[in-house]
């Protein structure tokens, strides 16, 4: 194992993990700190009903609980295909 | 049906909430004889020996988060304010991509028991472990605070039993789980809890929903005809945006730093179940909130604010008393079943992970140096689950009639700056020291409970002062980046070479996992692979 210790495939399969990881994070933190700032600065925005019943603030609330997961599936597909598939093949 | 409906049987004796009471109760601790039975390490005691489906670790996650305080505290929320109560559920939901993309996989390679393993993983032991333990322990304190008032009160409120003996059938329940069970038992406990709390807040959607050809923008309408259009904006809930970011920080961030969040990943056997399990979480609550959201609308229309402000001020019935309206005095005792049991296993969780941080961090490893025999390691994590326990007892009891909402929002702010930050470096930070491992773990934990104690929350609310000294609620917008910034100023002024030098075998295994180990410190040279909101070296 000590050859794939000073692997740089590995430092660098460790690079792109930090990224795409960094990179999701970001996305969850701009969708959820989108959302509070229009709502401490924009409620006449968020309180427009698109349809009867169904307010801009509702909307967006919900799709960011949405993107949340949505991101997390992204994350987890990547994670099982390139990332795993790379890590298998450093294994060996 | 009448929507002013006074008559409701809260409060009374419930012959169906008893019995489905019992049967819960029944029901887990059989769970409990069972995985008393194989408990005889302690790694079967405090993750499960690891044999958790990603599946199975993803429901018993979302146990351990969908606490009692979320599903009644925002159903009453929505049902008194609205829209308001969406913004809260949003905050409680958006730590879950973060735990998934940051920690969960590096955490269930590196660690053992606790979120020490990791952060101690290249630095000296001792300190280490005294700092984390002092973060752990804060936090499973006002959180355990916090559900043991909430038991008390809901009990009272929901059976007609005395809050004492409510707090004390909560806390002797929860004790036989965790010291007889372990972590199997809490994991299915959580399980069995997450499958009836999803299940009775989804049956009692439907039944709302079908009053309204099931959909919900219809549900919408009618309660803009009652309450007009505010209803579906914001109210008052987020008046300052400082506050709000503020709030916010420590909820994405906390729950990246919950010791019992954190544990959960041990119980799974690789990184990848790990990433799987927080998948299913993610969804599962993410799924409860928007229930959640329903069932509050629903009980502001059905029933009126005004009959749920007068059995509970707080609104926290909202949800109790949809189900009686919409499903009788049966459905009213499953729902007040649930909620009961959804606090027991809440507690249980806690309270193993406080043992966890006695035990491994504090006895193994700094009294005896890491050379304690396997039954000796038992037997101090049985006594200090025990201790807990006693002490979760004693705790609730204290605090009979404080006002301790807030102390959630604490063990929020504390986690996400006392766990958080020194977690996050030890893992992608090269230059991390042990000074700034404890700088960071002692001032995130401080600065977090000094704040708090300064605040309007509990100077003017609690105190009755005219002014408060710090302006927030809630510290974490100040807190967090100050461990941030402490723990990477310490380090710098304190290098540790032999920490630095084992960093390419914390990344190896970080990655490749336990399976490949025997690692050797490699002195190959670095690239920056830390991520770029950090220091990168």
């Amino acid at each position: 194992m000590s050859q794939t210790h000073s692997n740089p495939e590995l430092e660098a399969l460790a690079a792109s993990r930090w990224r795409v990881a960094a990179a999701l994070t970001a996305c969850t933190l701009v969708s959820y700190f989108g959302f509070i700032l229009l709502v401490a600065f924009n409620k006449p925005l968020m309180g427009q009903q698109l349809v009867p019943g169904l307010s801009v603030g509702i909307l967006l609330g919900a799709l960011v609980i949405l993107a949340a997961w949505g991101f997390t599936g992204i994350y987890v597909v990547w994670a099982n295909n390139r990332y795993d598939r790379a890590l298998e093949k450093l294994r060996r | 049906m009448n929507p002013q409906q006074a008559a409701t049987s809260i409060g009374q004796p419930n012959t169906t909430a008893i019995v489905f009471f019992l049967a819960f109760v029944g029901l887990t601790l059989g769970i409990t004889y069972w995985a008393a039975r194989r408990t005889k390490t302690t790694s079967e005691f405090f993750t499960a020996g690891g044999g958790v489906s990603a599946l199975q670790n993803g429901f018993a996650l979302a146990g351990d988060f969908m606490s009692a305080a979320s599903f009644l505290g925002i159903a009453g929320l929505v049902a008194l304010s609205g829209f308001d109560g969406l913004i809260y559920s949003v905050g409680w939901l958006v730590g879950w991509p973060v735990v998934t993309f940051l920690i969960a996989e590096p955490l269930r390679n590196l660690g053992k028991y606790t979120f020490a393993d990791v952060v101690a993983y290249r630095l000296k032991q001792t300190p280490v472990r005294l700092a984390a333990a002092v973060g752990t322990l804060t936090v499973v304190s006002f959180y355990l605070i916090a559900q043991m008032v909430g038991a008390g009160n809901l009990i009272r409120m929901m059976f007609g039993l005395s809050y004492e003996a409510a707090v004390l059938i909560v806390g002797g329940v929860m004790i036989l789980y965790v010291l007889f069970g372990g972590m199997i038992a809490t994991t299915w406990v959580q399980i069995v809890k997450a499958v009836l709390l999803l299940a009775g807040a989804s049956a009692l959607a439907l039944m709302v929903l079908a009053r309204f050809s099931f959909n919900p923008l219809a549900l919408f309408r009618e309660a803009v005809t009652q309450y007009g259009p505010e209803v579906l904006a914001p109210g008052k809930l987020v008046s300052s945006p400082l506050e709000a970011v503020s709030l916010g920080l420590a909820l994405m961030f906390g729950t990246a730093g919950l010791p019992h969040i954190l544990m959960r990943f041990y119980t799974v056997p690789n990184a990848k179940a790990a990433r799987g399990s927080v998948f299913y979480a993610t969804g599962l609550i993410g799924y409860f909130y928007l229930v959640t959201f329903i069932l509050g609308f629903g009980a502001s229309v059905l029933l009126g604010r005004s009959t749920i402000t007068g059995v509970d001020k707080g609104g926290n019935m909202a949800a109790p008393l949809l189900a009686e309206a919409v499903g009788g005095t049966p459905f009213l005792g499953f729902i007040s079943a649930v909620a009961f049991a959804t606090i027991l296993a809440v507690v249980a969780g806690l309270t193993l992970s406080g043992a966890a941080a006695l035990s491994h961090d504090l006895w193994t490893h700094v009294v005896r140096k890491g050379k304690a025999p396997e039954h000796e390691q038992l037997r101090v994590a049985r006594l200090a689950s025990f201790g807990l326990g006693i002490l979760a007892i004693i705790l609730g009891i204290l605090f009979k009639g404080q006002n301790v909402a807030f102390m959630v929002g604490l063990a929020f702010a504390i986690a996400a700056s006392a766990n958080f930050p020194a977690l996050l470096l030890s893992m992608a930070w090269k230059g991390f020291t042990t000074r700034g491992a404890v700088a960071s773990m002692l001032t995130g934990a401080l600065s977090a409970v000094l704040f708090i104690f300064l605040s309007p929350t509990v100077q003017v609310e609690m105190l009755g002062k005219a002014e408060a000294l710090f302006p927030l609620k809630n510290p974490g917008l100040v807190t967090m980046p100050l461990a941030f910034l402490v723990g990477w100023v310490v380090s710098l002024l304190t290098p540790e070479p032999e920490a630095a030098s084992r960093f390419p075998e914390v990344r190896h295994r970080m990655h490749v996992g336990a399976e490949a180990d025997t690692p050797q410190p490699s002195p190959t040279p670095e690239s920056a692979s830390a991520e770029p909101a950090l220091p990168s070296r």
